[in-house]
């Protein structure tokens, strides 16, 4: 990622920032695209906000640059940089009405008054909160919050909305409603969007690419779909989605396929594309499979590429869904897996002999 | 058990009554006296008059004493709040060596008697070769209504959200134009309240203008003055109700505007502390 990316509206270069002793970030190099959703997602304290802001420009680097659309953001403070920011907390006025809080960065553009009750209004309009100006600010729901926490943002049409998880203070349905209405909002006005977030589900749903992030430092950067079909490392597939480990060995054979030896479930061959790039094949100790690529085999007329014998040991019963705790023969602890409750398919009891299908596709090796 | 328990509260009863009557028959013999229609201070009580009050009005002497007095508790709600805010806003935001320290520092005056206060300040004053004046009882009265102040704006500071300041400069403000756009009015009737309790607190003080001013003397010192004289005594609660209320009504107002600014911030006023 050395060359300059046409598409790149913020690159970021070796971004390192320490407070006191303490390093926050260990370098930090990656590019986000214009018009993409990105997601910044990692455990607390990994520092995700601490590098949105230096984005927004609250912090500087200790070292390392980060660039604008071209431009070195050093020694640029936030109030001149073409990045808002959609507070956690929403940081709504409390003082003023909706209006007032979406017009207050318009104020100081010289705009017309008219013109600005026309921009506030488009804005409130595009997060759905149209005639909503007049209203106190403490007369808003935490759903009414955020919108106009984005509103205020949009209506200063920046390069790049910084949102440090918005949702989080959110009841789950309406945390939901807002992901997809965020998505079809962003999609829609095309304006790139960096969200941080530390719930996966959340940056799954919403983004175009996601960067994991560990200690300091990205670990991956992916589309939702590569992330948690190829993790690359167990650290990161373990903070996507459920993921059952099982013990395993690997080795290269001649053609460039590699033979992993899994005393669970069996031995395979996989193909050079299944293999991460750069992995130590004497290290792998354990391959990961996700709770829907195994299936519970049912009626005679059921077949799979591979099969094994397993017993059920406990289930969780979801509705659509039952998530089985499979005992796989000579496995240490269960694996999970997920069926869905089909027309037909009855849900399996604890203790029931069970054939339990997968195949080259259900394993995931890791670096 | 039960009578046990009604007995004590029978006694706990009587505790606050006698308490209240203890802490305000003095303050309400004060009008009493002010409309009573004899210059002996005594009951019984002999015809409403409101003649003391007349008395005051013609008083020459009285009016430069109002007139003083009214300088020094402006001047002194002035500096004070403009110094106990800015140290309650770095109390708020900053962290540096000694602040504890620093703090406790700042708050003593509250708790020192002001007599000591009184003394050392004439003391030092008197070192410096300093002329004795008004401005040195201003000085004299900044420094105990600045822990009052702090006190009070302090509450107002701490509600102040962060993000709120940093939301504003993320929208183009400057630093100056969010202190006037954002910080000043959310701290403002926090800011009224500490000029209103620094005000009264300066007007009715008396030891440190006693000792500290110079040939003007101020309300409560011209005040004591006149208790020399027997016959003056009326006309001194006539002045004393005046004030009384005056204070009452400032000290009301002063807390109204505190619980505002907490209310303004969406806190609940009782948690934040306060006087009253
Ligand atoms: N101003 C600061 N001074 C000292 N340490 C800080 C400061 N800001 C952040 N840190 C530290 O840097 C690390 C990263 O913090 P950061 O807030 O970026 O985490 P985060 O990934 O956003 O976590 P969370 O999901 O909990 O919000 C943490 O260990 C934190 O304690
Ligand atoms: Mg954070």
């Amino acid at each position: 990622m050395t060359g300059k990316d046409p598409r790149a509206i913020i690159r970021m270069q070796d971004v390192t920032k320490f407070f006191g002793s303490f390093q926050a970030l260990k370098g930090i190099t990656t590019t986000i695209n214009e018009g993409e959703f990105f997601s910044l997602l990692g455990p607390s304290g990994c520092g995700k906000t601490t590098l949105l802001r230096m984005i927004a420009g609250f912090d500087e680097p200790t070292d390392g640059a980060i660039y604008i659309g071209d431009e070195p953001m050093a020694g640029i403070p936030a109030n001149q940089r073409p990045t808002n920011m959609v507070f956690q907390s929403y940081a709504i006025f409390p003082h003023l009405n909706v209006a007032d809080n979406v017009g207050y960065g318009l104020k100081r553009k010289r705009m017309s008054r008219a013109e600005i009750a026309a921009e506030v209004e488009k804005s409130l309009a595009m997060v759905d909160l149209a005639g909503y100006g007049k209203r106190a600010a403490h007369e808003l729901s935490g759903g009414q919050r955020q919108r106009v926490a984005l509103a205020r943002a949009l209506v200063m049409r920046p390069k790049v909305v910084l949102l440090d998880e918005p949702l989080s203070a959110l009841d789950k349905k309406l945390r939901e409603q807002m992901q997809v209405e965020l998505r079809q909002l962003q999609q829609s006005i095309g304006i790139t969007f960096i969200l941080v977030t530390h719930d996966q589900e959340e940056a799954l749903i919403m983004s175009d690419r996601i960067a994991v992030m560990f200690e300091g430092q990205i670990e991956q950067v992916a589309t939702p779909e590569q992330l948690y079909r190829h993790p690359v490392s167990r650290r990161v597939a373990s903070f996507i989605g459920v993921m059952t480990l099982l013990d395993a060995r690997a080795t290269a054979q001649p053609g460039n396929t590699v033979r992993v030896d899994i005393p669970a479930l069996g031995t395979v061959d996989l193909p050079a594309a299944r293999v991460p790039e750069g992995i130590d094949l004497a290290k792998v100790e354990k391959i990961g499979v996700h709770p829907e690529m195994l299936t519970i085999l049912q009626d005679e007329h059921e077949t799979a590429e591979r099969v094994v014998e397993a017993e059920v040991a406990s289930r969780s019963y979801y509705g659509d869904m039952t998530y089985y705790s499979v005992l796989l023969p000579g496995a240490n602890a269960p694996a999970t897996i997920s069926m869905r409750n089909t027309f037909g398919r009855s849900v399996i009891d604890p203790g029931a002999k069970v054939k339990v299908g997968w195949g080259q596709d259900s394993i995931i090796l890791f670096k | 058990m039960k009578t046990g328990s009604a007995l004590s509260r029978n006694w706990l009863v009587f505790y606050a009554v006698a308490y209240m009557v203890f802490l305000y028959a003095p303050v309400v013999l004060l009008p009493l006296f002010a409309f009573n229609d004899a210059t002996i201070i005594a009951f019984p009580l002999s015809g409403a008059t409101t003649k003391w009050f007349t008395v005051l009005w013609e008083t020459e002497a009285l009016h430069s004493a109002v007139e003083n007095s009214l300088i020094v508790a402006l001047s002194t709600s002035a500096i004070s709040t403009l110094l106990g805010a800015t140290a309650a806003r770095a109390m708020a935001r900053y962290r540096f060596p000694g602040k504890r320290g620093i703090v406790g520092f700042i708050m003593l005056p509250l708790v020192l008697p002001e007599i000591i206060v009184a003394v050392s300040l004439l003391v030092l004053l008197m070192q410096l070769d300093m002329e004795l004046s008004l401005w040195t009882v201003v000085g004299g009265h900044v420094l105990i209504c600045v822990p009052f102040s702090i006190a009070i704006l302090s509450s107002a500071f701490q509600g102040l959200d962060s993000s709120l300041e940093e939301a504003s400069f993320d929208l183009g403000e400057t630093r100056w134009g969010t202190f006037r756009r954002i910080i000043f009015p959310l701290v403002l009737p926090g800011v009224i309240s500490s000029m209103l309790i620094t005000f009264t607190i300066s007007l009715d003080e008396f030891i440190i203008a006693f000792f500290l001013t110079g040939t003007d003397v101020t309300l409560p010192v011209y005040i004591w003055s006149q208790l020399r004289f027997p016959t003056k005594l009326p006309s001194v609660m006539a002045l004393g109700t005046i004030l009384l209320a005056l204070s009452v009504i400032l000290l009301i107002l002063g807390e109204w505007f505190r619980q505002r600014a907490a209310k303004r911030q969406g806190i609940e006023a009782s948690a934040t502390g306060g006087f009253m």
